[in-house]
C-alpha cells in the first residue's frame, strides 16, 4: 500500500561546494533524523540524481557554485525529477531570492542555516506531493481552456507547448461548453459528459484517423458522428487524452504501475478467457488504437451481459457492442494509440445493451494505475484490454449497470450521465459504485493516475467521498485491475479530464468527490502496492 | 581550567570574534562526533585559506576584475558564517561594497583587514581548543551569557 509519509528518514541531498558547511548540514540534517547524503559539485548531484532516480526525497543545494550554477541545478532537478529543491545563500538579497523562487526553489534559506529551519523541510516534500495531484486536475482545466482558446492546428500538435501549469478552473471554458451543449439531459451545467461509450467513439474516431497527431477536432468530430457534440467538446477531450498518454507514459515507472500493471495483464487474460471473446478484437480497450477494443465483447456474443447476470462477465461486461468496433490494435505510441484504444466503445450501443456499464467503468477505472498502459498498449494491449474490460465486472448487471452512460446505453443518449445510471441490479450497484467512482472515470483516472504517479503520503482516503463509493471503489478498483481498464487510462490519467466534467456528470449520484480527495482515495485503495 | 576555558571562549563572544552560529555548533557536538567544533573549525580555516589565497593572486594581478574578486568574496563570506567568524565576516561585506563601487583601493585596504582579523580568530581558536582538550574532554557547550 501507499507508504505513509513521515519525516524521519527523509532522503537529503545536500550540494554545497564549500566543505565546512557541507559537514555542518550533514551533520544537522543527521540530527534532524534526515537520510543525508552529500555532494560538493553540482554536476555530481545531477548524476546521483539521475542514477537512482526516485533515491532521494529532497534537494538542498548552494545557490553559487563553481562548476554550475545553482539555478540551473535547480532548474533541472525541478524539471527531470521534480523533487523539491531548497537553495541556500548567504546573499539574502530580494532580486537573488526572487530568482530563485521562479526557478521553482520551494524555499530559499539564508546562511547561517539554523536547525529549526531544517527540521521543517519535510513540509516541501509533502507540499509538492500534494500538489502534484491538484496540479494534474488543474492542469487539464488549464488544457482545455488552452484548447478553446487556440487553433485546432495548435492543440494537435502543439500539445506539448502548452503550459498545462495552469490551475485555475476556467469558468469561461465552462461557458462555452454551455453555449455548445445542446444535450438536454445535461442539468446543472451544460458539461459534456464523456461516457465511455462517448469516449470510446473518440477513440475509434482518432484511431481511425490514424493515431497521430494529425487528428484534429474537426476530424474526429466528424467520424465520431455525434450530433450534439462540438468540436470543442472533442478538442478538450483529445487535450487531456493526450496529456493523459503522456502522464502514463511517465507513470509507467512509478512503482504503482508495476503493481497494477501485473493486474491487467491477468485480467486481461481473464477477461479473454471469460468473456469468450474470442476476440480477437480484444478490447483494445486500453491501448490499442482503440480500435477494436472492446469487440470482444460485443463480438461474440454482444448481448452476454444483458440477460445473464454474469454470464460472461468478461465479455459482457466490457462491451460487447463496442467490440465491434473496436478492434484492439495497439498501436504504439501511447498517446494517440492510448486514446483510440480505449474507447473502442464508441460503437458500443449495440451491444452493450446487456452489458453492466460498470465493467467498462471499472475497468476503466482500474487501468488507470497501471503505469504499464503505455505499455500495454504497445504490446499485449489489445488482449488486456478486453480482458480487463470484462473481468472486473463480474456484475450480472443485466445491463442495468451503471453502464447507461458508457457503454451501452443504446437506449440513451451519448450524453447520458452516469446520473442516469441504473444501480438496480445489486451487484450492479456495487459495481455501480465503481463505476460511480469510475465514472467519474475522468476522476478515477485521475487518482489512478495519482495512484499511479505519485505516491502520495498517506493519501487521505477517502475522506470526501462517500463511504458506499469509497468502498465500492475499492473493490472496483480490484476490478479495475483486473479488467485491465487500459482503456481507461486515458481517462485516469488526467485527472484533469475528471474535474473538467460536471461533478454532476459524473456520479450518477451523489456528489463529485473533489478532485483530490478522489485522488487519495484512489490512491488508497487503488494503487497502491 | 574549564573555568578557564569558559572564560576565553566567553571572550571571544564579547569582542565580536564569534557569533551564535559557534555556538550553533557547539549544540550539533555529541557523543558520535565529539570533537565536531574543533574539526569544522579546522576544515574552514583549511578552505579559507584557500580562498584567500585565490583572492590574494588576484588583488596581484593588479586587473581588478570586481566580478571575479566579489565571487571569491561571496565565497569565502559564506565560508565564514559556517563557523560564526563574526568580524572575518563583517570584513567580507565592507570588501564586497567596495568591489560593487569599483574600489580598488578600498579593496586592496579591506583585504589586508580582513587577512588579519582572520590570522586573529585563527589563533584564538586553536588556542581555545587547545586548553578545551587539556580541561578534559566532552566540555558541554554552554551558551556565553
Amino acid at each position: 500500500m501507499e507508504k505513509g509519509f513521515s519525516p524521519v528518514g527523509l532522503r537529503v541531498l545536500v550540494v554545497d561546494d564549500d566543505p565546512t558547511w557541507l559537514k555542518i548540514l550533514e551533520k544537522m540534517l543527521k540530527k534532524c533524523s534526515y537520510e543525508v547524503t552529500t555532494c560538493g559539485l553540482a554536476r555530481d548531484a545531477l548524476k546521483l540524481l539521475r542514477e537512482r532516480k526516485d533515491g532521494y526525497d529532497i534537494v538542498i543545494s548552494d545557490v553559487n557554485m563553481p562548476d554550475m550554477d545553482g539555478f540551473k541545478l535547480l532548474e533541472h532537478v525541478g524539471l527531470e525529477l521534480d523533487l523539491p529543491v531548497i537553495m541556500m545563500s548567504v546573499d539574502g538579497e530580494t532580486s537573488r531570492v526572487m530568482k530563485g523562487v521562479q526557478h521553482g526553489a520551494c524555499d530559499y534559506l539564508l546562511k547561517p542555516i539554523r536547525m529549526k529551519e531544517l527540521k521543517i523541510i519535510w513540509q516541501h516534500v509533502l507540499r509538492k506531493k500534494l500538489q502534484e495531484v491538484r496540479d494534474i486536475e488543474g492542469c487539464y482545466e488549464g488544457a482545455a481552456d488552452w484548447i478553446t482558446r487556440n487553433d485546432e492546428a495548435h492543440f494537435l500538435g502543439g500539445g506539448e507547448d502548452v503550459s498545462f501549469g495552469k490551475k485555475r478552473k476556467d469558468f469561461d471554458f465552462e461557458k462555452k461548453l454551455l453555449q455548445d451543449e445542446s444535450d438536454p439531459s445535461s442539468s446543472k451545467k451544460a458539461r459534456v459528459v464523456w461516457s465511455f461509450e462517448l469516449h470510446q467513439k473518440f477513440v475509434n474516431a482518432v484511431n481511425q484517423i490514424g493515431c497521430d497527431h494529425k487528428a484534429g477536432p474537426k476530424k474526429i468530430l466528424d467520424l465520431m458522428n455525434v450530433p450534439w457534440l462540438t468540436r470543442e467538446n472533442v478538442a478538450s477531450h483529445l487535450q487531456k487524452y493526450r496529456l493523459y498518454l503522456s502522464r502514463l507514459e511517465k507513470g509507467k515507472e512509478l512503482k504503482c504501475y508495476s503493481g497494477g500493471a501485473k493486474n491487467m495483464d491477468s485480467s486481461l487474460k481473464d477477461a479473454e478467457v471469460n468473456s469468450g471473446h474470442q476476440s480477437p478484437g480484444k478490447s483494445s480497450y486500453a491501448f490499442s488504437g482503440g480500435n477494436s477494443l472492446l469487440h470482444k465483447a460485443t463480438e461474440t456474443d454482444p448481448n452476454p451481459l444483458a440477460s445473464a447476470s454474469v454470464s460472461d462477465p468478461n465479455t459482457d461486461v466490457h462491451m460487447p457492442p463496442k467490440a465491434k468496433k473496436t478492434r484492439i490494435g495497439f498501436d504504439p505510441p501511447l498517446s494517440s494509440s492510448a486514446f483510440d484504444s480505449l474507447l473502442p466503445w464508441s460503437d458500443v450501443p449495440e451491444a452493450l445493451e446487456s452489458k453492466p456499464p460498470i465493467l467498462y467503468d471499472n475497468s476503466f477505472l482500474q487501468q488507470q494505475p497501471l503505469p504499464s498502459q503505455s505499455s500495454y498498449a504497445s504490446n499485449s494491449a489489445p488482449s488486456l484490454m478486453e480482458e480487463e474490460m470484462k473481468p472486473s465486472y463480474e456484475t450480472p448487471v443485466g445491463g442495468t449497470c451503471v453502464n447507461t452512460e458508457f457503454l451501452m446505453p443504446q437506449d440513451k443518449s451519448p450524453t447520458v450521465t452516469l446520473q442516469d445510471l441504473d444501480l438496480s441490479a445489486p451487484s450492479a450497484i456495487s459495481c455501480m459504485k465503481l463505476q460511480d467512482f469510475s465514472l467519474n472515470v475522468t476522476n478515477n483516472t485521475e487518482s489512478i493516475l495519482r495512484s499511479l504517479n505519485w505516491e502520495l503520503p498517506e493519501s487521505h482516503h477517502s475522506g470526501s467521498l462517500d463511504t458506499d463509493l469509497d468502498l465500492s471503489w475499492l473493490q472496483g478498483e480490484r476490478f479495475l485491475a483486473n479488467t485491465g481498464l487500459l482503456q481507461f487510462q486515458d481517462y485516469s490519467s488526467s485527472p484533469s479530464l475528471l474535474s473538467e466534467l460536471p461533478p454532476h456528470l459524473w456520479f450518477g449520484n451523489e456528489r463529485l468527490p473533489e478532485p483530490d480527495e478522489y485522488s487519495f482515495m484512489v490512491d488508497q485503495g487503488l494503487f497502491i502496492s | 581550567m574549564q573555568r578557564q576555558v569558559a572564560l576565553i571562549k566567553q571572550s571571544l563572544f564579547d569582542q565580536g570574534y564569534l557569533d551564535e552560529q559557534f555556538m550553533e555548533l557547539e549544540e550539533l557536538q555529541d557523543d558520535v562526533n565529539p570533537n565536531f567544533v574543533e574539526e569544522v573549525s579546522a576544515l574552514y580555516f583549511k578552505d579559507s585559506a584557500r580562498l584567500i589565497n585565490n583572492i590574494d593572486q588576484a588583488l596581484e594581478r593588479g586587473s581588478f576584475d570586481f566580478n571575479r574578486l566579489d565571487s571569491y568574496m561571496h565565497q569565502f563570506k559564506g565560508s565564514s558564517t559556517s563557523i560564526g567568524a563574526s568580524k572575518v565576516k563583517t570584513e567580507c561585506t565592507m570588501f564586497r561594497e567596495y568591489c560593487r563601487a569599483g574600489n580598488a583601493e578600498g579593496c586592496l585596504r579591506t583585504f589586508q583587514q580582513l587577512k588579519k582579523e582572520h590570522a586573529t580568530l585563527r589563533k584564538k581558536l586553536e588556542h581555545y581548543f587547545q586548553l578545551a582538550r587539556q580541561a578534559g574532554p566532552k566540555e558541554t557547550a554552554r551558551r556565553p551569557k
